[in-house]
């Protein structure tokens, strides 16, 4: 009974097989991949060719690259972007070498709490740096308390020295956590070995660890850069006013200046960098293995 | 360069847990000392006590003349091989061997004649092009090895280097290894194996480690054909080892009187006698015991036979019979008095 039930479903399993398609199993996912991201990203790109007086044309690029506040914000997203991807590579390479290498009493704590503040959203950390450094957070409380002065020392939150203290805060874990896997790998025996040669620490992190880690590097790094590229939350959360980066740019236009095909001409900027980053990375990563 | 080690009462211990306990060694300067011993006998604990990478609890490594306890490892000047090779994958192989000399910055232009010079050695030359990855197990141990001799250490350390290798090529490598210290006579080399063929082969002599502590220290002769203790016989080399009542000038055991050299162990003690089983004889003869075959093993060239003599389990290795006794039946072996040693240190522990 129970096999001829089985083989009655097997049967079914089969004729539907030989009913539909492989390439209809593609449908739902493209569907919802077009309905939810492609689809309005069409409509982005077409906005942005359809000026306020009507019909199609690329005025409204004309007009966004002409204006200064455009490239002004697109230098301020590239140098916060790449300001913000060297000093996450640089603090995270160092940070993950201690927790990697120099046995301390709850390293592994340390290790896992990475994990944990990949999960924060990233106004947390500016609405922390706020509580710290803002113009009425702590450290400037104290001074004035002390002084008795009018202001604080501490007035650099809402330049963009902020936003990229801000920006190094929350995204060099997302690099220490590649870091940390790659570390892993390392053999305990090739860093032994190397230093009965005669290298010094300093040689061993340039020569022995720093070769063997720069996949991740360039895997954390570039996945900073696009994230810092993309940042608003950090930007808007400083309330440094004039730091505008693109993001911030496309707010601007879209919803106080009802700009709409201006601010889809950024937005389309915008994600081209970003994709354009993304190729260039998967090219370098691909050069690297090989 | 010739140095020498010497281990001045180390004691290593990780946690209140000693996995070094007081060694006192002295290897030779130009000489191979192996260190041989199971796994968790102390043997690679001694070798990262020279290395550096542990520090002693207790006592003093010396190389040379220099006491290097507090040193660390990068100042040690050791060259050192480990069993999984630790090439380093992402440079070449002449950048492999020239790591350390750039590390101990040696002069740029006297570089690449003294990598050509350990890869010659090591017969890697014709791959200095290559990355690590592109050679076999056996040929990565070799830049290994040229990597290591490259500094010209006075020491080296090798940290079971044959132990990743396959059989055939490991008696290859063991032959390399004689003939690079046949050309190198003044390195001495400390050898952490647990291969007793390895420490017989290449070893000077050898320091028998167990349970944290020496056993034995002594040439692979004098070793294997007088040992000293229990472990030491059953460890180095195959035993018979029979519980024996010493009389004087002979043995009783299992009810047969035995003549073997009693030396200077009083008669009435209980004792044990080391039988090698290759120095076992089938038939009558000197010393015959007889008792009913256990188990015959054919390994093509010998047969081994397990005769079980009044409850005791005799292993005998005898040239490949042409017709090898059946299971049950009953046989008689028999052996040199000369070729038995009556093992005395382990009497003295018993009472």
């Amino acid at each position: 009974m129970a096999s001829a039930t089985l083989g009655a479903r097997a049967g079914v399993r089969v004729k539907s097989r030989t009913e539909i398609p492989r390439w209809v199993w593609a449908l739902p996912p493209v569907a919802v991949l077009g309905l939810v991201f492609l689809y309005p990203l069409a409509l982005v790109v077409q906005q942005s060719v359809t000026p306020d007086t009507g019909g199609t044309s690329l005025q409204p690029y004309a007009d966004v690259f002409a204006s200064s506040a455009f490239r002004e914000a697109l230098g301020t997203t590239v140098w916060l972007a790449v300001g913000a991807t060297v000093g996450c590579l640089v603090l995270g390479f160092a940070l993950a070498l201690v927790i990697a290498f120099v046995p301390f009493p709850g390293g592994k704590a340390v290790a896992k709490f990475i994990d944990v503040f990949l999960s924060f959203p990233s106004f947390l950390i500016t609405l922390a740096l706020l509580f710290v450094y803002g113009s009425v957070g702590m450290a400037n409380g104290l001074w004035t308390d002390v002084t008795g002065a009018a202001t604080g020392p501490f007035q650099f939150l809402a330049t963009p020295w902020g936003v990229l203290l801000a920006e190094i805060t929350y995204f060099t874990p997302f690099v220490m956590r590649p870091l940390l896997a790659a570390f892993s790998q390392i053999e305990t025996a090739q860093l032994e070995v190397a230093s009965s040669l005669g290298a010094r620490p300093a040689r061993i992190v340039r020569q022995v660890i720093l070769p063997e880690a720069l996949p991740a590097l360039a895997a954390g790094g570039s996945l900073v850069l696009v994230m810092c590229l993309n940042e608003f939350g950090i930007v808007l959360f400083t309330g440094a006013k004039g730091v505008t980066t693109l993001p911030m740019l496309v707010y601007g236009k879209a919803i106080l200046e009802s700009d709409y095909p201006g601010a889809c001409v950024v937005a389309v900027v915008n994600v081209l960098i970003s994709v354009g980053l993304y190729g260039v990375y998967k090219v370098v990563s691909r050069r690297a293995r090989a | 360069m010739a140095d020498g080690i010497r281990f001045e009462k180390v004691s290593v211990a990780y946690g209140g847990n000693t996995v070094l306990d007081s060694l006192d060694l002295t290897v030779e300067s130009g000489e191979v000392m192996a260190l041989l011993g199971p796994s968790g006998s102390g043997k690679t604990t001694a070798l990262r006590a020279v290395a550096g990478f542990v520090r002693p609890a207790s006592g003093r490594v010396l190389i040379g003349d220099r006491d290097v306890t507090d040193l660390p490892p990068h100042r040690r000047g050791i060259g050192m091989v480990v069993q999984q090779y630790a090439l380093f994958p992402h440079l070449r192989v002449e950048d492999n061997v020239a790591f350390g000399l750039k590390a101990q910055k040696v002069a740029k232009n006297e570089i690449p004649g003294r990598v050509t010079e350990a890869l010659e050695m090591t017969g890697m030359a014709s791959y200095a092009k290559r990355y690590p990855r592109e050679l076999s197990g056996g040929q990565q141990q070799r830049v290994a090895i040229a990597r290591a001799l490259a500094i010209r250490p006075g020491v080296l350390l090798l940290d079971e280097p044959l132990s990743a290798l396959d059989a055939q090529l490991r008696s290859g490598m063991l032959a390399e290894l004689a003939r690079l210290h046949r050309e190198l006579p003044d390195v001495s080399i400390l050898y952490v194996t647990h291969d007793q063929v390895e420490a017989l082969t290449l070893a000077d002599r050898i320091a028998v480690m167990d349970k944290a502590r020496l056993q034995d220290v002594g040439t692979p002769q004098e070793l294997y054909r007088r040992p000293r203790t229990e472990f030491t016989a059953s460890f180095v080399g195959n035993a018979n080892l029979l519980p024996v009542q010493v009389g004087s000038g002979s043995v009783s055991f299992a009810g047969a009187e035995l003549k073997v050299p009693t030396g200077d162990v009083s008669s009435g003690v209980s004792a044990t006698l080391c039988v090698r089983p290759h120095l076992v004889g089938l038939g009558d003869g000197p010393n015959a015991l007889t008792g009913s075959v256990a188990e015959v093993q054919w390994r093509g060239s010998t047969h081994r036979l397990y005769v079980d003599v009044d409850g005791h389990r005799l292993k005998a290795d005898l040239r490949e019979l042409r017709t090898p006794p059946a299971l049950g039946d009953e046989v008689t072996v028999h052996f040199a008095p000369e070729d038995a040693v009556l093992l005395s240190a382990g009497v003295s522990a018993d009472g």
